[in-house]
């Protein structure tokens, strides 16, 4: 089976959580879509990896998970403290900023 | 058995690895704010509360000398190489854009860090006594009345700054991806942090994570085709890569646009604006103050080395849709700033313009152009420092006044305010004497050395519309009768007015003398490996 299968195999990933963030309505639900995309970004990486015969690649996909686990914890920790105000997670209740 | 087992030498691996060679003269700088950082936190976690402020400022503001010093030393050795080393396996390198950049970002950081430590406009400062209370509440109304402070905002706010001074100085994209949370994740916490109006400031802190966050998965997955693409991060490696290789281009421009995207937001350019308005409206306002400045240098310096090292030998395929970018991104700010009620988005829209005349700047890819999209960064900055010092100064009973209609009159209330408000406005627009003038004129006059007349003519017209917005806050200013109820001007302390100053000195100096600068600034190139 050829690499190539999971390069679109990503890409399709990555739309998908693309596509995502822009419909979904929950701020929990959204912040999910852009950590689909991070790990489509890593099966990106580790494939490229394996099509270059290099270990680099895998490396970097170490390196996005930690930055995705310290943005989960700073995004719930701001995602929890809109929600404990206004008992919702919705982002377009969040509509007191605009033109 | 077991003794052979036990005698037998280990069997050395093929290339072994060797620990890189680290440059720690030239990095000292960015240890010393990340150091100092890691011990603010352990401050807020071993010290009691009422003692917190006074030694997180000191800590702060020493953290900043000893930067400087140390660069000041680095760059007054005489064995410093001068056109740049390139060090920690070749991640990092500290060239004098890039140390012109550091330069930059310290100096700018103390005026933001003087605007985050000021108590005198508001007792116990613009930020909030415990991010967990909840708005509306009791404890909410007692917190706005008392003079607490969540005092994690100084080694957030150094933890911010190293991340923008790696940034700045990364000579691979994962250096760069990893500098940029670095530099965000404080910021999105920071915006959520302001006194009053916790709501708007609360939603501000959402939008700008989710959009950030959003950015950076692009930036991300620019950086992962790259790596197809080139087999390496590293910017010389992908414009060597550019050069020769059987690798389908669709992966260098698919990989470059989506790198690009992540790096316009961080810019807030053009069509990729779309949160600052609401960011800069809703964040406390020395946190605004900080992110217009430092952030626009950081990401802006990312920005030309990634054009000028990975991206210089394919500048024929991308240069025309950046041009693009960069006339849509001036006439939003200078339109939709002129349909603008509230300072604060005003001066957003300021900035998105500003940006586009940054980006006519990058996209030049000349030695001018490099050197005059430097030293606009150092003006823009120290201006729109002093901008926001001056916003956080008209205040009524609910905090600050923002609404333009409020500013009317100004003038006869505080005399001082409205004169060093209108300098700062006519410096925004670019009027003689002012440090805006001698930056749009270094990049306009780079942009058509390099062949960019129309843009050039273009961001002229956008300037001439943009000056409009800001000759109407003056004549507001002057030309107005105060409202009865009008806001009051608080007369600021120490750390306010301090900043202020140097915002406004900076902006003075510079557009009078500003040769010695423009040298600092061009005074070497990007170092290339």
């Amino acid at each position: 089976m050829t690499p190539t299968y999971y390069l679109l195999l990503s890409a399709l990933l990555f739309s998908i959580g693309a596509v995502g963030v822009l419909v979904r309505r929950n701020a929990i639900v959204v912040f999910m879509c852009i950590e689909l995309m991070l790990n489509a970004v890593n099966l990106t990486l580790v494939t490229f990896s394996r099509i270059n015969g290099k270990l680099d690649g895998q490396v970097m996909a170490f390196f996005v998970m930690v930055v995705a686990a310290a943005e989960v914890v700073v995004g719930l920790a701001i995602i929890m403290s809109i929600f404990r105000t206004r008992r919702s997670a919705s982002v377009d209740d969040s509509n007191l900023l605009k033109y | 058995m077991l003794a052979t087992v036990l005698t037998a030498q280990p069997v050395p691996p093929a290339d072994k690895l060797s620990a890189p060679a680290i440059d720690y003269g030239a990095i000292m700088p960015v240890l010393i704010v990340l150091g100092a950082a890691c011990v603010g936190v352990l401050v807020e976690a071993f010290l009691p509360k009422h003692q917190r402020w006074p030694v997180q400022v000191v800590l702060s503001l020493a953290t900043l000398a000893g930067a400087g010093i140390a660069m000041a030393v680095y760059l007054g050795d005489e064995s410093t190489p001068k056109n740049g080393v390139i060090t920690l396996a070749g991640t990092l390198a500290v060239d004098r854009p890039a140390l012109f950049l550091w330069g930059t970002l310290l100096v700018l950081t103390l005026g933001a860090l003087l605007l985050i430590a000021d108590r005198s406009v508001e007792p116990g400062g613009a930020f909030v006594a415990e991010a967990a209370i909840r708005p509306g509440t009791i404890q909410d109304r007692a917190q706005v009345a008392g003079t607490g402070m969540q005092t994690e905002v100084f080694p957030l706010t150094l933890f911010a700054l190293g991340g923008m001074m790696v940034f700045t100085s990364a000579n691979d994209l994962l250096t760069m991806f990893i500098a940029l949370e670095v530099l965000s994740l404080p910021l999105y916490l920071m915006c959520g942090l302001a006194r009053r109006r916790r709501l708007l400031s609360q939603e501000a802190a959402v939008k700008y994570f989710l959009l950030g966050a959003f950015a950076s998965a692009f930036f991300l997955y620019g950086l992962a085709l790259l790596y197809g693409y080139a087999g390496s991060v590293k910017l010389a490696d992908i414009s060597n890569a550019a050069a020769g290789t059987d690798r389908s281009d669709a992966l260098l421009f698919g990989g470059l646009g989506l790198l690009v995207v992540g790096l316009l937001f961080k810019a807030s350019v053009g069509p990729f604006h779309t949160w600052t308005p609401d960011v800069y409206q809703g964040a406390p306002t020395p946190i605004t103050a900080f992110m217009a400045a430092c952030t626009k240098v950081a990401a802006f310096g990312g920005m030309l080395r990634v054009l000028q090292v990975g991206f210089e030998s394919t500048s024929w395929e991308w240069r025309g849709v950046l041009w693009g970018v960069a006339i849509v991104s001036m006439v939003i700010g200078a339109v939709l700033g002129l349909t603008q009620t509230d300072v604060k988005r005003m001066i957003a829209y300021s900035s998105i313009a500003h940006a586009g005349f940054l980006l006519i700047g990058s996209i030049a890819l000349t030695d001018q152009g490099l050197s005059g999209t430097l030293f606009y960064l150092l003006t823009y900055g120290f201006t729109t420092l002093a901008a926001f010092g001056v916003i956080s100064l008209v205040r009524n009973a609910d905090g600050e006044a923002t609404h333009l209609s409020q500013w009317a009159g100004l003038a006869k209330r505080s005399p001082v305010t409205a004169a060093v408000f209108t300098f700062i406005l006519l410096a925004l627009a670019g009027i003689p004497l002012t440090s805006g003038f001698v930056g749009k004129f270094v990049i306009f006059s780079a942009a058509l050395q390099d062949g960019m007349a129309p843009l050039v003519v273009i961001a002229l017209i956008a300037s001439a519309v943009a000056a409009f917005f800001y000759l109407r806050v003056i004549v507001l200013m002057y030309f107005s009768e105060p409202a009865a109820d009008g806001p009051s001007v608080t007369v600021p302390g120490a750390f306010t007015t301090a900043s202020i100053t140097l915002g406004v000195i900076a902006t003075l100096v510079l557009g009078v003398l500003p040769a010695f600068a423009l040298d600092w600034a061009g005074s070497g190139t990007f170092a290339f490996q």
